[in-house]
């Protein structure tokens, strides 16, 4: 495999709110490499957006703030860059994509204004070459007509169609990494299957690496190599995608595949998980599912569980998983 | 699991058409062709799942099943009466019979009113029962759907977006309705939460014999929940059949493509069918079969002429392939 | 009926009591404006016991005596006398009546009648809708002042038509704010869940709409009696609010204003009076708006 685009390890962000300091991103780790998909699969309070806000540090402020770990970029430490130079790096060398397309764009610039400010800010391009490289980027996200979508606005075009604007946004310079927190969330399924296509494609052509945020296991199965699934802040369990579909080692993993409705399965209950979503201002002492968890040990609620080997390139944060006598 | 005698709900040829303005200003009008012509039955104690993506219509069918919105043509029968020739006290029955649980958990729920009233609100409007009696039936509805008795005093705020739903619930049964419209109940719900609600819905569907109305664009989910299932495409239902059937085996090019891309975890599977193009607005539907600009198995023929529904391989589907 | 297991029974609820907010109503409260304005109505509410000497009694020995500070002061007119030798503390005090009086009476009318307004065209649209803002549009841009200076000529100037004519203009203002909310709230769920367990318009509107309102209206109210103090203060000026000899700020301005340079006080110490006043109301409102519009926005 290649050498890695990025690298956190240990990330930890906390977030101060009215009730307490929150531990919203707590020791995590992973690396993906050029051309690699990671998926970042939890639910709400899992801490994956967080962790991706984190990567380029823009977590809310001033409530939160990286009090811990590294994250390098090409081997470059980006937790002490000043402000200016994270600058620097935002949008040419880690762009994002967001879930809701209206509001990713300003609704009071042309479709064309938008693109070109990239394509001027990081190649410096004017006049002419910029509108012609601007309609070129259209036209690499499949936009029908590009050059004449260049004058559209925002509300002239719909879900899908903005979502590829804005992923040609991201693509502009190119950057060294993509993350997208759940871009196809609000589209159709059958415009969502195009761009999850269009995404690939972009991601073979400019070798880039990709973080893809969802809580859709079908999504993960379809466009990632590999998975980390969050809980409460932590990683819980990460592996090739085959692995974790197959052979899940966490029991939350296990739970959630589960609990979810399969097409062609005739069961008559689905097995649902216990509790609600865990608060992050009041956790647990110890693993932090403990509450949810269907194999439970009295261990568990009092010592949180490091990563143990689970499998070929999987790990998993489960007391179960530790070795005999560990 | 179909009764034998006459269908709870009878739709038959629903057309609604909306008029918008459009130019400048505002005076040419268009018609948007929301849902044209849709005609399907629902089974006491059965679910029909309504499927299809923006602008197919399953909103608006559920809205006029509702009686939120009146059909500009076609007959929706409830109990074999025609609900447009239901004098007020029959109306009002059937209102009573429609209940709905929407998508949003935390816009569905009065934040200014306790749990307790909120619950009781419909008895309060429709019945004439006595406080005492309303708190008992609020009680006997908390604990159907699994919350604690003492929510009844609390605010909506206080409660998780699953709990939030479940009160949802709790209010649309109480009027013990034959039909409850579930628009996308568990879409805005984590995905650890979804499967106790749907698991709740299918035992108060065994236990109080419930008909539902399920719209979700979570195809599996869809498929779990119901026993027949209609698809939409720009307001035509383009197949209809078992629930089982149509999701495994889809027939129509439109179907298979959806199903395709719903994605299911199966690493094995065969890659989706990749439609191309964007869903047309219902404000200038393509002539002849609506799906035709999109469709991979395209002929000529559907350009022209609409495909009807018609009986094939054990259920409904309107495309010119099955002719 | 058969024990079928209901999908988990009695899920613990989320324990709210072991949760305090300490964000919640009571931290910093404006201990200043509520303490201005508290001050204010005792002093409107006592006039009587607290005014040291009779407002109208004139002594033209007395005229322009400084306030007690100053040289020339003494302690048996405390702010000092005006131009007909009358005491300003007591001109003051009894002032703080009408301001006060003309400002909630005005602003509870305007409310009530805007609130109503703007609730009945949210909720209906259309051509009521269309309608009643057409009248809302119309009211707005007419000029306060100018429809009280037609009311002192043709009818006199009063209290009454100070009332009327502000309370005539501003509740549209109402009606456009709870308006607009209003048609927020009705694209939210709960509206539609009312109309499909049967609620008429009146309960639709009474039950789940106003009560949605009421933060908005209470910020809006209390950010709007500084706003009417003035206008009434101006039309005092002016000569077609208030008639002497009933002590008013506004004319008790207006009769100093020729001696701004000698005896500041006669058109001073009203001036801060009513600046203290509206400062107060203006805090409270903020305050008010910062508190309660968070929780709006958990819809």
């Amino acid at each position: 495999m290649s050498v890695p685009v990025i690298e956190v390890h240990d990330l930890r962000t906390h977030l101060v709110t009215r009730w307490g300091t929150i531990k919203a991103v707590d020791g995590v780790s992973f690396s993906v490499a050029e051309g690699e998909t990671l998926g970042l699969v939890g639910e709400s309070g899992s801490g994956k957006s967080m962790t991706c806000l984190s990567l380029v540090r823009l977590t809310p402020r001033p409530a939160s703030h990286i009090v811990g770990g590294s994250v390098r970029l090409d081997g470059d430490e980006l937790t002490t860059k000043t402000e200016a130079e994270m600058q620097r790096i935002r949008g040419r060398k880690i762009a994002m994509i967001l879930q809701d397309p209206m509001s990713s764009l300003n609704p009071v610039f042309s479709v064309g204004m938008q693109v070109r400010e990239p394509l001027a800010m990081y190649h410096g391009l004017r006049g002419a070459t910029l509108t012609e490289r601007a309609a070129a980027l259209l036209a690499s996200v499949r936009i029908p007509s590009p050059a004449a979508r260049l004058r559209a606005f925002p509300y002239q075009l719909s879900g899908g169609m903005r979502q590829r604007v804005v992923g040609a946004m991201a693509i502009a310079a190119p950057p060294r990494l993509l993350i997208a927190d759940e871009p196809t969330t609000s589209l159709d399924l059958t415009i969502q299957a195009q761009y999850l296509g269009l995404l690939e494609e972009l991601q073979d052509r400019h070798r880039l690496a990709m973080i893809f945020i969802t809580h859709n296991l079908g999504i993960v199965s379809r466009i990632c190599d590999r998975v980390a699934v969050m809980y409460a802040g932590r990683i819980v369990e990460a592996g090739p995608v085959r692995r974790i579909f197959t052979a899940p080692a966490h029991p939350y993993t296990q739970a959630l595949l589960e609990s979810i409705p399969r097409l062609g399965a005739r069961t008559e209950r689905l097995t649902a998980i216990e509790g609600q979503p865990p608060d992050l201002a009041r956790l647990p002492g110890g693993c932090s599912f403990a509450p949810r968890c269907p194999q439970v040990m009295d261990r568990c609620r009092t010592e949180a569980p490091p990563e143990f080997e689970a499998g070929p390139g999987q790990v998993s944060r489960c007391w179960l998983r530790a070795p005999a006598g560990g | 699991m179909m009764s034998p005698a006459a269908p709870l709900l009878e739709a038959s040829g629903l057309v609604k058409h909306f008029s918008v303005r459009r130019g400048l200003m505002g005076w040419s009008t268009a018609v948007v062709r929301a849902v044209d012509s849709v005609s399907f039955t629902i089974g006491s104690g059965t679910t029909l799942g309504l499927v299809g993506e923006s602008g197919c219509g399953k909103t608006t069918t559920s809205k006029m099943v509702l009686g939120l919105e009146r059909p500009t043509a076609g007959v929706i029968r409830f109990e074999g009466a025609d609900v447009s020739s239901l004098d007020s006290a029959g109306l009002r029955r059937y209102r009573q019979s429609v209940q709905a649980v929407f998508q949003d958990p935390y816009a569905s729920l009065d934040p200014r009113m306790r749990v307790g009233k909120i619950i009781a609100e419909p008895l309060v409007i429709n019945e004439r029962r006595g406080a005492a009696e309303r708190r008992r039936r609020v009680q006997e509805l908390l604990d159907l759907v699994a919350l604690p008795e003492r929510s009844g005093v609390l605010y909506p705020h206080e409660f998780s977006g699953g709990q939030r739903q479940r009160i949802a619930i709790a209010r649309a049964l109480a009027l013990s309705p034959r039909l409850i419209v579930l628009d996308e109940p568990v879409s805005a719900l984590d995905v650890s939460i979804r499967a106790q609600i749907l698991n709740l819905l299918r035992d108060i569907q065994k236990r109080l014999g419930v008909a539902y109305l399920f719209i979700a664009h979570d195809l599996a989910a869809v498929a779990h929940m119901s026993h027949t299932i209609a698809v939409m495409y720009l307001g035509k239902i383009v197949e209809m059949g078992d629930a089982a059937a149509v999701a495994m085996a889809p027939q129509h090019p439109y179907t298979r493509a959806l199903f395709a891309a719903a994605l299911p975890i199966d690493l094995d599977r065969p890659r989706e069918i990749t439609l191309a193009g964007e869903v047309p607005s219902p404000m200038a539907p393509p002539g002849g079969c609506r799906f035709h600009p999109r469709c991979p198995l395209a002929m000529p023929r559907c350009a022209t002429e609409e495909p009807l529904l018609q009986t094939a391989s054990g259920r409904l589907v309107a495309c010119h392939l099955f002719d | 009926m058969p024990a079928e297991p209901l999908a988990d029974r009695a899920l613990p609820l989320p324990d709210v009591a072991a949760r305090p907010d300490p964000a919640a109503r009571g931290r910093r409260l404006p201990v200043v404006s509520l303490g201005i304005i508290t001050i204010f109505v005792l002093v409107a509410i006592l006039a009587p016991l607290l005014s040291p000497g009779d407002p109208g009694e004139q002594s033209l020995r007395n005229r322009f005596k400084p306030p007690v500070w100053m040289e020339g002061g003494s302690s048996r007119h405390l702010l000092g006398t005006d131009r007909l030798g009358r005491d300003m503390l007591s001109r003051i005090v009894w002032g703080s009546r009408v301001s006060l009086t003309a400002g909630v009476v005005t602003v509870l009318l305007a409310s009530a009648f805007g609130a109503a307004v703007g609730l009945v065209a949210g909720y209906h649209g259309g051509t009521v809708d269309a309608v009643l803002m057409r009248v809302t549009d119309a009211t707005m841009s007419f000029p306060v002042i100018l429809l009280a200076l037609i009311l002192a000529v043709t009818v006199g100037p009063s209290f009454t038509n100070v009332v009327v004519a502000i309370a005539v203009i501003l509740w549209a203002r109402y009606a456009r704010v709870i308006r607009g909310q209003v048609l927020t709230l009705m694209g939210l769920d709960f509206i539609a869940q009312a109309r499909i367990a049967g609620a008429g318009a009146w309960r639709i509107i009474t039950r789940h709409l106003f009560p949605n309102t009421l933060n908005t209206l209470v910020v809006l109210v209390t950010l709007q009696i500084g706003y009417v103090i003035i206008v009434e203060a101006s039309l005092s000026f002016l000569g077609a609010g208030i008639p002497p000899p009933t002590p008013a700020w506004g004319s008790m301005i207006s009769e100093g204003r020729e001696f701004v340079t000698s005896a500041w006080w006669v058109s001073g110490l009203p001036g801060l009076a009513i600046l203290l006043v509206v400062l107060a109301f203006n805090l409270l409102g903020d305050w008010l708006r910062d508190t309660l519009d968070p929780k709006l926005r958990q819809l």
